[in-house]
């Protein structure tokens, strides 16, 4: 049965704004990480921000185990593409600790915790840094951090490695299926790179160019992990995938050129 | 010498030659002065100052408009700060409020003397009151400007680690807005050494602004040019010590949500 459930979702800004999602269904296994790629301004996002209870759908529901989503939850905690979800007064340990003491953690236990969520992340060291004294990628593990401590059953993440160099994407990316494989968290990964999709995710799920958008294809990714960049099944998927996301890719670029 | 501290020198090289070439200037434009007593030299002036001094006039000026101005900018800023939240916060409290924020930050508290006189006298709770006003409504506008663009991951966040509205004000929009406070509050602190003038002018008999106006019966210039020499360094000062301190103690909230000042 499906862990996580969309179904027949619709959604557009406000009563009258365009449809930007129409019709979009998807069911997600326990403990799949699941990566939705598509042409930018197809509503990926949208899709992230509607199961995490940030927005609500114009038509449709989606059920995580079973249950209706209504709101935000702790259930299924955000990484967000921007590091500006982070708290730039707390130092990187506070920022993880946050949201044990909006739960009430006493102060103790939710220091170890923060600890070891840091150190599971590769931050041993710099618990007392402020946001501001990190680099990109290093503000990105504090919030994985923060998700983390929480142990929440379902990550969602929004490109979170979009704004980092490709050396540092590269690692992150590599601790990410490490982590993911301890944890066994469900995980809706979003991003537009489909190296960082086939690298990381057990499905695919390509998007049409929007307005409109659904998904136009789920694609299996059967390469035994650890996965490896250069081998061939990995460029023959890539080529496979890239052909389904390139004529979507095309209609978006039609359609601005026949606005000029 | 190191890079920094050769910075540092020619920054001081540069400010001493700014001072000595007004000095100089000043000297001169008062040698040509027809009547030496409306522009009096800087040596004369300093002279009176010292004299001011040593008979303890200034430092009591000085002592009353500082009291003065501190105790108006506190409560202004208190003021400011909870009126500058609530309207950020709660969307009736700003429709309420937001008419007679921008129709009165206009108003300069110079306009209300005749009639803060008249309501509080001419003793001290009238220029704490006028300088409580002057400060109230430029802290409430960038504290409620802060508070409207705490950034949204933040509270998105929160709200995901489920944060009551509750939680989420005190530990996300709070800590998220005190930098446009404190620039408020800086603004407003400007404000305070103009008002406190304009206050000690028509109704005292002390501070620095009396000194000033008070030059005028015996045609004491010495006095004016003292008394506002003493002010500026004052306002200067006060700027300084504001800055230092909040950046020592409050560094963490600098530029938290990426403030801006907003006059």
């Amino acid at each position: 049965m499906a862990y996580i459930t969309f179904r027949g979702i619709d959604f557009r800004y406000g009563p009258q704004g365009p449809l930007i999602i129409r019709g979009f269904g998807l069911e997600m296994r326990r403990g799949e990480f699941f990566t939705l790629v598509g042409p930018s301004g197809c509503g990926k996002t949208t899709v992230l921000n509607i199961l995490a209870g940030f927005e609500a759908p114009t038509a449709g529901e989606v059920l995580v185990d079973g249950e209706p989503v209504r709101g935000p939850q702790r259930d299924r905690i955000v990484i967000f593409q921007e590091p500006d979800s982070l708290y730039p007064w707390l130092t990187a340990l506070e920022n993880v600790e946050f949201p044990l003491r909006v739960l009430g953690v006493s102060p103790a236990d939710r220091r170890a915790r923060a600890r070891e969520a840091l150190q599971l992340v590769g931050l041993h060291g710099h618990e007392g840094k402020h946001p501001g004294q990190l680099s990109g990628g290093m503000k990105q593990r504090v919030q994985l951090a923060r998700a983390l401590v929480l142990e929440a059953p379902v990550l969602l993440m929004d490109e979170p490695f979009g704004a980092l160099d490709a050396q540092t994407r590269i690692i992150l990316q590599e601790e990410l299926v490490q982590i993911a494989g301890r944890t066994r968290q469900t995980i809706l990964f979003i991003t537009h790179d489909l190296h960082e999709a086939i690298f990381l995710a057990d499905r695919i799920g390509v998007m049409t160019a929007g307005p409109d958008s659904t998904i136009k294809k789920i694609v299996e990714v059967e390469l035994p992990r650890p996965r490896v960049r250069g081998s061939a099944a990995f460029g023959e998927l890539y080529e496979r995938i890239h052909q389904i996301l390139s004529e979507e890719v095309r209609r978006v670029l039609r359609r601005e050129d026949s606005l000029l | 010498m190191s890079p920094a501290a050769q910075g540092r020198g020619v920054r001081l090289l540069g400010y001493a030659a700014s001072v000595a070439v007004v000095l100089l200037l000043w000297q001169f434009l008062s040698s040509r002065a027809i009547i030496p007593l409306l522009f009096p030299s800087p040596w004369s002036t300093l002279h009176v100052g010292l004299g001011l001094i040593r008979s303890g006039q200034l430092p009591a000026d000085l002592w009353a408009s500082l009291g003065r101005i501190l105790a108006g900018f506190a409560l202004g800023s208190a003021l400011g700060v909870t009126g500058g939240v609530l309207m950020g916060a709660f969307r009736p409290a700003r429709l309420f409020f937001e008419p007679y924020l921008q129709f009165l930050r206009f108003l300069p508290a110079l306009a209300w003397i005749p009639a803060v006189m008249l309501w509080f006298g001419t003793g001290e709770r009238a220029k704490i009151a006028l300088l409580a006003y002057t400060t109230v409504f430029i802290v409430a506008l960038n504290t409620m400007v802060g508070v409207t663009r705490v950034p949204r991951n933040q509270v998105r966040a929160a709200r995901s680690f489920g944060a009551t509205r509750a939680k989420i004000f005190w530990l996300v929009t709070i800590p998220a807005t005190v930098s446009h406070m404190l620039t408020g509050m800086r603004l407003a602190m400007g404000n305070c050494f103009m008002t406190v003038v304009a206050a000690e002018l028509v109704a005292s008999d002390s501070g620095l602004g009396y000194l000033i106006f008070s030059s005028r019966q015996w045609m004491q210039t010495e006095l004016a040019f003292v008394g506002i020499f003493v002010l500026g360094l004052l306002g200067l000062v006060s700027d300084r010590i504001f800055q230092v301190t909040t950046t020592r103690l409050l560094w963490r909230y600098e530029g938290a949500s990426g403030g801006r000042s907003t006059q």
